[in-house]
Formats: structure tokens, C-alpha cells, sequence
């Protein structure tokens, strides 16, 4: 196909805005929202210039835009060697536990901010009666001061969490607006723009310079130059295939409109991604993804089978032999391989026996408890999937009567939830030196591979279970190594190679192929020049889920498989080039659907070099049905060779710090 | 569950630059049509019934209707969020009814002083694990 450029001879050419900082933060969830209250103190009596750019209204961006009814990391009483622990055990095995300790160390304070900046946390008293909201706050302590959360597992503590991004966001523009005051610039927080591309310094290809995007509401590009840059864009949704493709397409467990954006722009400036192979299958209520958490921890719920039998029981002799020690305690992983070896017997739908639950409750509960009982229920769900009480109402399920569904979902990919894609990052250097993992650290803690480029939450890889409150930890981890960065790098001066408006012309290509071939048809959706992102998307998720072990596959795949699958990508790689888009809507489509394809390229290359089936329950490697440890209990590291467009495969060792 | 606007009750949100809904939406769903002054939501499939929109429309005219890939028609849920606590209203197919009220913070909005009474940050303890707050408040991280 003839190769299209953008001379701006058919779309507007965008007024262009360059903004230079120190320190740009791209993204505003909890992460970014946690470099920004961390670096802004360490940055601001220096006159460091700290900016947020976000593509959404920062108040309700990212994962948390609907709320949590928990808190999931909260160490409280345990020690962060056991939060290793139970991290390694979830994730087979394989975590940089530098990053993870290093985090469980770190998190607890975040959670204590949340609290003083208003998050209501529920609260244990002394005689076991359980408070939340106003009342909790007026009758227990803080948290910091000793007060007794409401745990609903190990790590998890109980909020009322419908404000928690509110809140945390707050907090961070807060701190920026400290920032901005004091650096005496116009504007430091950005809404609605989205970033497509990282640049590269000048004189150094392997440090990022600038970072290229346009705002979708107005004409406008932007150009941001920056001495040190974090990428905290959240995880990847809907790359797969999901299993509503109707209007319940965007009813996804994951953040619908988290796209990948954190892996696919450092990829191609060449930074090293670490377990892309790695994804997430959480096991939800089904069609509504409600959360099943709070059921089975703090409910005490069971999942049967049809027959009422608990699979995870019935299967865990026959698990153990096959995956030997992995399988001593059912992860997360091995209860959905469990719960898909009755679901192909014939043996579903598979229930969440809420109706049990409840049967037991009333044993020792009176109605004033149970009233209350249910109420918490409804405000799992109402605090952060209210699809899925929309869907209980509209099925006349009221979960005392009747169990619900449960279902494998289709597949997501990121680092701060429980699973552990992501970018490969320097460790923190304490413990780094002192166990001499050299092959960990190379600077700052959070940076990647490429120099200046941090990330957090979602974007930092092999270290899962970070969950809200570890993504805002770590953000502040990364946001004040962000100041020592800049600190240390004082005379440093970023600059990129070709003028803004190249880089501009590139991202505005969508624009100008549509307004060129629109009228070439009478109907512009349908037009042999272009593809519109929708299609492209719908393309790339019908590759992923056949070839890549989507749900549609019971998650199965093999090296014929995906290479037959790589070459579709690659045929879609190069339709690429010819997206078309009518308005900046559209054209943010066109570049998150691309950045998905990079994100799910990673993902299947990944799997095809880790030649066993690490993950059973999240994929299958047909050809190499086992846990292999012999050879592969190590990290895949990969990357896109900047020069070449090559990808590239090294295995890392696994380092243990902590004693099993 | 996609959004949608309820004509009647929208008023464009009095032809302001940014509608609220518009404002809100993290998937940048909401469009004003301008020459209805209405605002609607242009990619359904898109939509993640994360309600926010519902949430910050001063008229209450958005509501949500269940996918109809998987969802029977007639449920509603209706939320009506206050500074401190919010509203639920679930109305089931079989036309009974729950109402919940949970709350949703302990400050007022936009009461938030971030660094106020916190510690200054200690240049020379930069490098060492340890947040500012941390490091002013004698806490030392442990190295394993
Ligand atoms: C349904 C669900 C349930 C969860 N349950 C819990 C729970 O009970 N407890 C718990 O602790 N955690 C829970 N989590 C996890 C938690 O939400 C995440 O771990 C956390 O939000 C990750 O933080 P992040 O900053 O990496 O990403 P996010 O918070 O998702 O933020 C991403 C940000 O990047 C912006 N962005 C993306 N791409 C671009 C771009 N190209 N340019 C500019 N901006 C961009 C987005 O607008 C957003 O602001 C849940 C998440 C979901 C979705
Ligand atoms: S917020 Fe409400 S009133 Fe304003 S434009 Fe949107 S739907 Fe209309
Ligand atoms: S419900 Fe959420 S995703 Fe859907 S249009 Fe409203 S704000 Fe956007």
C-alpha cells in the first residue's frame, strides 16, 4: 500500500502549544496522583516544575474512576517479608521482590493519607461492633493512631469508597497548584490530553526528551519537554476479544479506556518490558464483572458447581499433582483452572452461593445485622461495579433468595492488580546492593531502561498486588526519585531532533486521510482507503482471542498458533498507517487502539518465548502444558530494538530475598 | 450500562463552553449537540456505567439502561450524591424497590491542604527509602 503522509493540505493544520517542565506526569490515576503530592514537596522549595497530563477530568480518571469498596493493600499488623510471600505465591513464583518489599514498606502511609483527607474507612471497636463513614471517624481512631480496620482478607480493608478518586485527586491538584504558585507558570495540570508518543533526547537515543499529544476538545497539539518523565497511563483493557460484544462491550472488569498507553509508548522509544506474557482472568459475577472479593472473604460465600460441589476442593489433589508445589495453596490463577476443568465437564453455571451465605449469617445475626448485612452487599457493588446491581435488579435477584453466576473473564494485561505485565524497572538501591542483585539496578528507583523515563501502579512490571493504594505508593516512590533525577541532572537540557510539527503531522495522519478519501463514497464507514478505529479494534481483538488465548479458546494457544497470529498482527500493524479519523474523538480511538496492538503484540511474543504454561488458568501453552522451572523460573525481559524494529528476548534470574 | 439523556430535562447545561457531563466522562462519551443544546452519549459500546455522569448532572437527566447484549429491560438505578453521602435507588424488573444511603467522606470538599502540619522535606536523607513524611517523623524503613 502507498504510504500516506499529513501535510496538513486536507485537515487543519493544529495550533501547537510547547510546554517545557522538569517533570511531566502522564496520566492522572493513582499512581500519577502519587508522584504529584510526593514530588511537588521535594520539588517545589527547589523550584522544580512539576506538570500532570491527563486524558480524562483528573477528578474520576483511571481504574478508580467509579469508586472501590476496598482498600487491598494495607499491611497494618503484618510484615512486608509476608506480603512478599503472598505476592510470590499468587504470581507462581516469579517477582522482583526488591520492588514488592520495597513497596510493602512504603504503602501504609498513602492509606493513612487517604484517611485524613476524608476516605472513610470502616473500623473494628473493642467490643468487635463494626462502624463506618462519619460515625467511624468519630468513634475510632485513625488508622495511623491505632485504629482497628474492618479487614475483609489479610491485606483488604473496607472503605466507603464512592469518592476515593475525588478525594486522591484533590490532594494531587492541590499539591500542583502549591507547585505552579511557586514556579510562577501559567499551567501545570492538563485535562483532555492525550498523549500518543514519546521523543527521544538529540544526542541520546536511549533518554526520553518530549512527549507529543493533542487535546480533544479543542485544535490543538501539544509538545512537552521534560528532563524526567513518568508513565503511569493504567493497564490494558479490551485487547482481547471481550465476551459481550454488543453494547456491553465497554462493561469490561478493567477500566474500559485504559488502552495500553503505559506499554506500548516506552516500547517504542525501546525500553525493556518484563512477564508480558503475564495477564489477568479475574473470575466475576457474570455479564456484570461485580466483584466477588468481599464474598468470599468478608461474606464467607462458597462457588459450587451445578451440583453444589466446591470445585476448588474437588480438584486441588489432581492440581497438585500436575503443578506440584504451586498448587499447595490455590492461588488465583489455579481456582479458575479448577473452575474450568467442571465448567467443560458440562458442570455449570458455576454460583457464588450467596443464598448460603446468608443462611449461615442468620444463625448469629439479627435482623437489625442482617439489614445491615445486606446493605454492605449492595455497596460492594455500588461502589465500584453499579452495572452489576443494575443487572441483579433488572434478573429480580436479591442475593439472600438466589446464587449468582460466575464466569472467567476475557483477558487484561497489567502490573498493579493481580497480575504482573509490565515495564522493566529499576529496584530501590538499599536493597539492591545488599543482596547484590546488579542485575536490578541501574540508578534510580522506577526508571526504566530508558534514561529519564519512570513509571508506577499499572506500568511497573513483576510486581503485582500493589492494588489503589501500592499504585499511589509507588507513584510517590517513583515521584521522588523523579526530583533527585532532575537534582542530579540540573544543566541538562532536552531537546529533540526534528521541529514540533513533524512529530504533530504524524499524530494528526487520521485527520488528514479521512478528510482526503471521506466523499470517495457515498458512505464514509465503508471506504477501501482507510479504516475507521472501531474496525481496527474489532480486528485486532479477533486475532487476540483466536490465536492469542482469549476466552472464546478456554485461554489455549501454541507456538503454530501464534505465529500464525503475529503475522495477522503484523498485516494489522501496517493497515494501521491508514486510520482514519473525523473528529478528535475519534482520533484518540485511532491512537489508544494502536497502542493496544503494541501492548498485545508484546503479550504474544512474550508467550511464545516462555516455552511452558506458567499461568494455568490464565493461559495455556499447548504444546507445553507444565510449570517448567527447570527453565523458565526466570523473568522474560523484551524490547523493541529502536534501531532495527527488532524485538528482543533475554531471560533474567529470579533472585529470592526472602526465605519461603 | 449505557447513559443516556432525558430530552425534557437537559438544558445543555445553559450553553456553557464544557457541558458537565462532558466534563466528567472518563471515556469522553458525552457530546453536546449544539444546535439541540442537548448533550448524548456518541459510543454506547464504549460505555463503562461507571455513572459519573449520572452523578454530576445538575438537571438529573441522565439515567442508565442495561445492555441489551445481556440485560432484561425495566431495572433502574438512580443515584443522588450530597457532599458527604449518596443515594441509591434500585428498581427491580418485578417493580419493588431498595433504597440505600452510604456515605462518601469525612471533609468538606475541597478542604484538602496537602502539606499542612506535614514535615519539610530533608534533602540529604533523599536517597534513602522513606517518604518526606517518613523521614520527618523519625520513621526508618527496614531493609531485608
Ligand atoms: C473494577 C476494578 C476493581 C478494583 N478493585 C480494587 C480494590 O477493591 N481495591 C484496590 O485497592 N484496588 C482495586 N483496583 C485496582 C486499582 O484501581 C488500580 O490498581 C490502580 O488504579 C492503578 O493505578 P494506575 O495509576 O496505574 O492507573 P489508573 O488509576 O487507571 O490511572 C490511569 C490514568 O492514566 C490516564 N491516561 C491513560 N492513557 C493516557 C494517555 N495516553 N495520555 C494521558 N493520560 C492517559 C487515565 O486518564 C488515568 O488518569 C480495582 C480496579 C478496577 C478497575
Ligand atoms: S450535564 Fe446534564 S444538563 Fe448538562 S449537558 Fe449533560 S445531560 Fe444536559
Ligand atoms: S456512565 Fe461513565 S462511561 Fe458512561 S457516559 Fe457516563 S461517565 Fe461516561
Amino acid at each position: 500500500m502507498e504510504k500516506e503522509t499529513c501535510t496538513f493540505s486536507y485537515c487543519a493544520e493544529p495550533e501547537i502549544i510547547e510546554v517545557e517542565t522538569d517533570i511531566l506526569l502522564i496520566g492522572g490515576g493513582m499512581a500519577a496522583c502519587g508522584a504529584a503530592f510526593e514530588a511537588c514537596r521535594w520539588a517545589t522549595p527547589k523550584g522544580i516544575k512539576v506538570t500532570m497530563v491527563d486524558k480524562a477530568a483528573t477528578d474520576r480518571s483511571g481504574a478508580v474512576a467509579m469508586g472501590l469498596s476496598a482498600i487491598n493493600t494495607y499491611l497494618g499488623e503484618n510484615t512486608p517479608d509476608d506480603y512478599v510471600r503472598y505476592v510470590r505465591g499468587d504470581l507462581m513464583g516469579i517477582i522482583r521482590e526488591d520492588l514488592v518489599y520495597d513497596l510493602g514498606r512504603h504503602v501504609d502511609d498513602s492509606v493513612h493519607l487517604f484517611e485524613e483527607w476524608g476516605l472513610p474507612i470502616w473500623k473494628t471497636l473493642e467490643d468487635g461492633k463494626k462502624v463506618d463513614g462519619a460515625e467511624g471517624k468519630r468513634v475510632a481512631k485513625p488508622l495511623k493512631e491505632g485504629g482497628k480496620p474492618v479487614r475483609s482478607g489479610r491485606w483488604q480493608i473496607m472503605i466507603n469508597g464512592e469518592s476515593y478518586k475525588v478525594i486522591v485527586a484533590e490532594a494531587a491538584k492541590k499539591a500542583l497548584e502549591y507547585n505552579r504558585q511557586a514556579t510562577g507558570v501559567e499551567q501545570n495540570h492538563f485535562e483532555r490530553v492525550f498523549i500518543v508518543k514519546l521523543i527521544p533526547d538529540k544526542n541520546n537515543p536511549n533518554r526520553v526528551a518530549g512527549a507529543v499529544g493533542f487535546s480533544v476538545r479543542e485544535h490543538k497539539a501539544y509538545l512537552f519537554k521534560a528532563k524526567c518523565m513518568l508513565v503511569a497511563g493504567g493497564g490494558c483493557v479490551n485487547v482481547f476479544r471481550p465476551r459481550s460484544v454488543g453494547e456491553g462491550m465497554g462493561r469490561t472488569w478493567f477500566a474500559v479506556w485504559n488502552a495500553g498507553s503505559t506499554y506500548a509508548m516506552p516500547a517504542q522509544l525501546g525500553a525493556k518490558m518484563v512477564q508480558m506474557e503475564n495477564r489477568f482472568v479475574p473470575a466475576r459475577f457474570k455479564d456484570g464483572y461485580g466483584p466477588v472479593g468481599a464474598w468470599f472473604l468478608f461474606f464467607k460465600a462458597k462457588a459450587t458447581n451445578a451440583l453444589g460441589e466446591d470445585y476448588c476442593a474437588k480438584w486441588h489433589e489432581q492440581l497438585k499433582k500436575e503443578y506440584g508445589k504451586y498448587a499447595e495453596i490455590l492461588g488465583t490463577a489455579l481456582r479458575n483452572d479448577a473452575m474450568m476443568r467442571d465448567m467443560k465437564a458440562g458442570l455449570g453455571p458455576i454460583w457464588m452461593r450467596t443464598d448460603l451465605a446468608f443462611e449461615e449469617a442468620k444463625k448469629h445475626m439479627d435482623a437489625k445485622e442482617l439489614k445491615h448485612l445486606e446493605a454492605e452487599a449492595w455497596e460492594d457493588f455500588l461502589d465500584m461495579t453499579i452495572a452489576q446491581a443494575g443487572l441483579w435488579a433488572a434478573n429480580n435477584i436479591r442475593p439472600e433468595e438466589k446464587p449468582s453466576e460466575l464466569m472467567p473473564s476475557e483477558p487484561y494485561l497489567l502490573g498493579s492488580h493481580a497480575g504482573c505485565a509490565g515495564l522493566w524497572c529499576s529496584g530501590p538501591e538499599d536493597i539492591c546492593k545488599k543482596h547484590g542483585l546488579d542485575e536490578y539496578f541501574w540508578g534510580y528507583n522506577r526508571m526504566t531502561t530508558v534514561d529519564g523515563l519512570f513509571t508506577a501502579g499499572d506500568g511497573c512490571g513483576a510486581s503485582g498486588h500493589k492494588f489503589s493504594s501500592g499504585s499511589h505508593a509507588e507513584g510517590r516512590i517513583a515521584g521522588k526519585e523523579m526530583v533527585r533525577y532532575v537534582l542530579e541532572h540540573m544543566d541538562y537540557k532536552p531537546e529533540i531532533e526534528k521541529p514540533a510539527k513533524e512529530y504533530v503531522a504524524e499524530i494528526f495522519l487520521p485527520f488528514e486521510i479521512y478528510e482526503k478519501y471521506k466523499n470517495y463514497t457515498t458512505d464514509p464507514n465503508v471506504n477501501p482507503h482507510y479504516i475507521r478505529p472501531r474496525l481496527l479494534q474489532m480486528r485486532l481483538m479477533k486475532i487476540m482471542d483466536e490465536y492469542v488465548g482469549g476466552a472464546g479458546y478456554w485461554y489455549m494457544t501454541s507456538k503454530t498458533m501464534l505465529e500464525e497470529g503475529l503475522r495477522q498482527l503484523e498485516l494489522l500493524k501496517e493497515d494501521s498507517v491508514r486510520m482514519a479519523a473525523a473528529d478528535h474523538h475519534e482520533l484518540m480511538r485511532c491512537w489508544e487502539n494502536y497502542h493496544r496492538i503494541i501492548t498485545g503484540e508484546a503479550h504474544a511474543r512474550s508467550i511464545l518465548f516462555r516455552e511452558e504454561t506458567r499461568y494455568p488458568g490464565y493461559y495455556y501453552r499447548g504444546d507445553f502444558p507444565q510449570i517448567d522451572d527447570e527453565n523458565w523460573k526466570c523473568f522474560t525481559v523484551c524490547r523493541i530494538n529502536p534501531e532495527t524494529g527488532q524485538w528482543e528476548f533475554e531471560k533474567v534470574p529470579y533472585k529470592q530475598i526472602i526465605p519461603d | 450500562m449505557p447513559s443516556y439523556v432525558i430530552n425534557e430535562k437537559c438544558d445543555g447545561c445553559k450553553g456553557q463552553e464544557r457541558t458537565a457531563c462532558m466534563y466528567i466522562c472518563p471515556n469522553d462519551l458525552m457530546k453536546l449537540d449544539r444546535d439541540r443544546m442537548k448533550a448524548y452519549n456518541q459510543e454506547p459500546e464504549q460505555c463503562w456505567e461507571c455513572y459519573n455522569c449520572v452523578k454530576i448532572c445538575p438537571q438529573q437527566a441522565i439515567e442508565v439502561r442495561g445492555y441489551q447484549d445481556f440485560c432484561p429491560m425495566g431495572a433502574n438505578v438512580i443515584p443522588l450524591r450530597g457532599t458527604d453521602s449518596i443515594m441509591w435507588t434500585i428498581k427491580f424488573r418485578d417493580g419493588s424497590l431498595k433504597r440505600f444511603k452510604f456515605p462518601i467522606r469525612t471533609t468538606p470538599e475541597g478542604s484538602i491542604d496537602p502539606y499542612a502540619g506535614k514535615p519539610e522535606p530533608d534533602y540529604n536523607r533523599i536517597k534513602e527509602p522513606g517518604f518526606f513524611t517518613h523521614q520527618g517523623e523519625g520513621v526508618t524503613m527496614p531493609t531485608p
